[in-house]
């Protein structure tokens, strides 16, 4: 194989100038949140330091995450991130099929042991042994394994990879399982969302491949810069929420208006992401610009939140569309009627002490 | 003619700042019901106001997010305050620990709930055993209510109260499930409250020992022939 081309020798290559180069840097820096002075750095470290080999893997999933990396709001992210990353293997991108590419990516894994990342995009089915999801005649778990064992860090792509969205819904019949559950003891970063957003997994990747390390994680793992906030902290509807202007069903004048979705299920309240920041297709909208709620599709076991158009979850899932309050007032109603009953047996259980009592007091006859 | 009613002996029961935490507790209770029942169920107010015009929505917020600051302090003060009060204030009370309180917790049950026996015996004039129960369900309710409602406050917070409860989120798998449970919570309370509130009338009503306004000036009134028991 080749020496390992940093991404300043790539974008040459490929006929980007300097300019072009300079404006990727500041434009990737600035949507992963790095300061102004830092860029400096980034830049250096894209010229200098030779580009750590990629693996990505396919388990579980449905491309999602792939689709949208490619359509990342700036070229340079497919033609030179992702050109560059498809030289080691991606089973929908590499020109290499079969034993080709399994070969591509043991050449890898042995060559550079230690020191590639490995993207994962999809959840590891684990029931019977791992069964359900075969490659090249091993299973998912096994190539997980084998592959983390060697690699210098692993990004989780999409809600299957951190959660097990779909697939990992209840009753999860092939044990869907996140690559967190199944990996420890290696630095793992999630990039959660169905798909995350292209920007977001773009400079993730950058980050890590400039500067050799992961960016900064939340408690969950996610990097800080995309999933510190809530959709609904940074919602431009927000003002309406706080004013309670609320739209009550989808073809009113509210929505028109361009009210607050809350009480058409918008999940926007409990849902991490930068959807309303960096938006989405080349920051056009959002799900809840094209006024639609949020479905909550980064965070963990939001297919089994349902209904889907309720902000609370049902009480017994999807299978009963009970709410909490339901529960709560019947709960409640019972309470009523067994005070009321106390109180009607103890006017007549106790109404002799009563009696005696009245009797006893001055006055009291 | 003046007629003498039985005697009865008057007990100093609940000390100034037990009262005090009572009725500042049940204000941010009712307050934190009615708030937090508004945040999940907000009504439809018509209006062609602009948004910036209004913010109802908001100050509901505040005042639930402000009574749950009042709510966590007075928490923290009758915790303390239970090392430091009167043997009826004592933590002692609230953990059903010893063969004694689970014998009263037997006869109350009988006496007020099944209102099997007719004799009453009074085993202190401070809370009864099974009242001591429902506290300590009352005070772990409200820790998870605390910790549940700050974890979701934590990061919009920019005090470092909220940050003490950001655990609870992975821990429950997301705000979703958290904001789910502390809503299903709310209910816990609003039947408490019907229960406290009846059974405290009750008392009041069948044993005239002024267990009502007790919450206010402290004091109860027990007959010298139920003392004997
Ligand atoms: S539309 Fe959704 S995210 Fe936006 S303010 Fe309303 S509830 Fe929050």
């Amino acid at each position: 194989m080749e020496e390992r081309q940093t991404f300043w020798d790539k974008m040459q290559e490929k006929g980007y100038t300097r300019r072009d180069f300079l404006k990727f840097c500041a434009w990737i820096g600035a949507a992963s949140g790095l300061q102004a002075s830092s860029i400096g750095s980034l830049v250096h470290a894209m010229e200098t330091k030779p580009r750590p080999p990629v693996l990505w893997f396919h388990f579980q999933e449905c491309t999602c995450c792939s689709e949208s990396f490619v359509r990342s709001s700036h070229p340079i992210v497919a033609d030179v991130v992702l050109d560059h990353i498809s030289l080691d293997y991606t089973e929908t991108l590499q020109a290499a099929a079969g034993h080709q590419a399994e070969e591509a990516r043991r050449h890898t894994m042995e060559k550079y042991k230690g020191q590639y990342l490995m993207l994962v995009e999809g959840s590891i089915p684990t029931a019977a042994n791992g069964v359900y999801c075969c490659i090249g005649g091993h299973t998912a778990l096994d190539i997980v394994k084998e592959a983390a064992a060697g690699a210098a860090a692993i990004v989780a792509w999409g809600n299957c990879a951190y959660a097990g969205c779909v697939q990992g819904a209840k009753p999860n019949p092939t044990q869907a399982t996140p690559i967190r559950d199944i990996i420890k003891g290696k630095p793992i970063v999630n990039v959660p969302g169905c798909p995350p957003i292209p920007e977001v997994m773009a400079g993730t990747i950058v980050h890590y491949l400039a500067f050799g390390r992961l960016p900064q994680l939340d408690s969950q793992g996610r990097p800080k810069a995309f999933y510190s906030r809530r959709v609904h902290d940074t919602c431009y509807r927000r003002p309406n929420y706080d004013a309670g202007l609320f739209v009550e069903t989808f073809d009113d004048e509210n929505a028109r208006k361009g009210y607050c979705l809350y009480k058409v299920g918008c999940r926007g309240p409990v849902t991490y992401n930068a959807c309303a920041v960096t938006k989405w297709n080349e920051a056009t909208s959002f799900p809840i610009q094209s006024g639609h709620g949020c479905i909550g599709c980064s965070e963990a076991g939001n297919w089994d939140n349902a209904p889907l158009y309720e902000h609370l979850p049902g009480v017994l899932g999807y299978t009963s569309e009970t709410d909490a309050d339901t529960v709560g007032m019947v709960a409640a109603g019972i309470t009523t009627a067994a005070l009321g009953v106390h109180a009607l047996t103890a006017n007549a259980r106790k109404r002799k002490q009563i009696r005696k009592q009245i009797e006893e007091s001055p006055g009291g006859k | 003619m003046e007629q003498k009613g039985p005697s009865r002996v008057t007990f100093y029961v609940w000390q100034l700042p037990v009262r005090l935490f009572h009725w500042i507790n049940a204000l941010c209770i009712v307050l934190l019901i009615i708030t937090g029942y508004l945040i999940g169920n907000p009504v439809a107010l018509q209006n062609s106001q602009e948004a910036h015009m209004g913010h109802w929505f908001g100050t509901v917020r505040l005042i639930h997010f402000a009574a749950a600051y009042v709510f966590l302090f007075a928490w923290i003060y009758r915790i303390i305050y239970a090392f430091m009060g009167n043997q009826y204030a004592r933590w002692t009370n609230y953990l059903p620990l010893s063969q004694k309180q689970w014998d009263e917790f037997k006869d109350v049950i009988a006496i007020d709930i099944f209102m099997m026996v007719e004799e009453r015996k009074i085993h202190s004039p401070g809370h009864n055993s099974v009242a001591c129960l429902s506290y300590l369900f009352l005070g772990l309710a409200s820790v998870f209510q605390i910790a549940s409602g700050f974890g979701l406050l934590a990061p919009m917070s920019e005090w470092w109260i909220a940050d003490l409860f950001t655990w609870i989120v992975p821990m429950m798998d997301g705000d979703t499930n958290v904001r789910f449970w502390h809503h299903l919570m709310m209910w816990f309370f609003v039947i408490f409250t019907m229960v406290h509130v009846y059974i405290v009338a009750f008392h009041d009503y069948v044993e005239a020992r002024g267990t009502t306004s007790s919450m206010i000036g402290g004091w109860k009134f027990v007959e010298e022939k139920d003392l004997q028991k």
